[in-house]
């Protein structure tokens, strides 16, 4: 771990704790999905830098999008076109 | 010489992740944190490519072909929820 | 310190450069219009020419770097444009002094 890394791993952590906040105190439904979606696209990039990429890898692929999509796909259709 | 020139594109790269996060935290309404989440993916992006660059490791480069390709649907995904369509 | 290492360095510096006006852009921008033409435009330029420089450092993973690219230029003014339509049709609030021929036009023909 270079001093690179080791900086750049502290900027992710904490703002994944950040997100995580906004996604746990949030009143919105859509900013708090939205947060969870940051909170995976930033472990995807921890993932990274502990040297495993097949875990980074499917983290993207189903955490930052496939369920952000489904999330909002959901939430679309039980909301019937009500948001705040 | 052309590790430091890595170093410095990182450091600056995550100064524009500072703002990003900032206009994520703070946005006065949702559409303002979507296209601080398109930002902070595209940035992200940039990270992966640099910490491939300084491991020397190709294969870190597929996660950056999947980011490139999926930010792209959850942003739509947002767009269309917020005009109340999907 | 090779050609290829020199030219690399520069458009990786110049690709960082333009994501860090990219980040002071939305930071500084009044409305959300401005942000989105500053996150997204100039985003995509600094992405691309740091891919450019990637390629220039190690030539071996060209492939894969141009894929990158295509992929984001291709599927980044589409989210871009989305987004400003859903905005825009939401009615999100202007900064003084826009123009909005969009809106105008709306109005002429319902």
């Amino acid at each position: 771990m270079s001093a690179l890394f080791i900086a750049l791993t502290i900027l992710l952590t904490v703002a994944m704790i950040g997100a995580a906040l906004v996604a746990v105190l949030g009143k919105s439904m859509p900013i708090a999905i939205l947060s969870a979606g940051l909170v995976s696209l930033l472990a995807s990039v921890l993932f990274l830098l502990l040297a495993a990429p097949d875990v980074a890898m499917t983290e993207a692929a189903i955490g930052s999008g496939l369920t952000t999509f489904l999330f909002f796909f959901i939430l679309g259709r039980v909301r019937g076109g009500e948001h705040d | 010489m052309v590790d430091i020139l890595i170093y410095i594109a990182a450091a600056v790269t995550g100064i524009a992740f500072l703002f990003a996060l900032y206009r994520f935290l703070k946005g006065p309404t949702a559409a303002d944190r979507v296209v601080a989440f398109d930002t902070m993916t595209l940035v992200t992006v940039v990270f992966i490519v640099i910490i491939a660059l300084a491991e020397g490791r190709g294969i870190y480069l597929d996660v950056a072909v999947i980011y490139a390709l999926l930010s792209f649907l959850g942003v739509i995904a947002v767009a269309r929820y917020l005009e109340r369509g999907l | 310190m090779t050609i290829g290492g020199i030219i690399g360095g520069i458009l990786m510096l110049s690709g960082a450069a333009f994501l860090f006006l990219a980040g002071l852009g939305l930071v500084r921008m009044p409305d959300l219009f401005n942000r989105l033409q500053a996150g997204t435009k100039a985003t995509t330029l600094g992405t691309l020419l740091t891919l450019a420089g990637a390629a220039c450092l190690r030539p071996d993973w060209a492939v894969k770097l141009l894929l990158i690219g295509l992929f984001i230029l291709f599927t980044n003014p589409i989210s871009s444009q989305v987004l400003a339509r859903a905005a825009h049709r939401t009615g999100t609030p202007q900064a003084a002094g826009t123009v909005d021929r969009l809106a105008e036009d709306r109005e002429k023909r319902p």
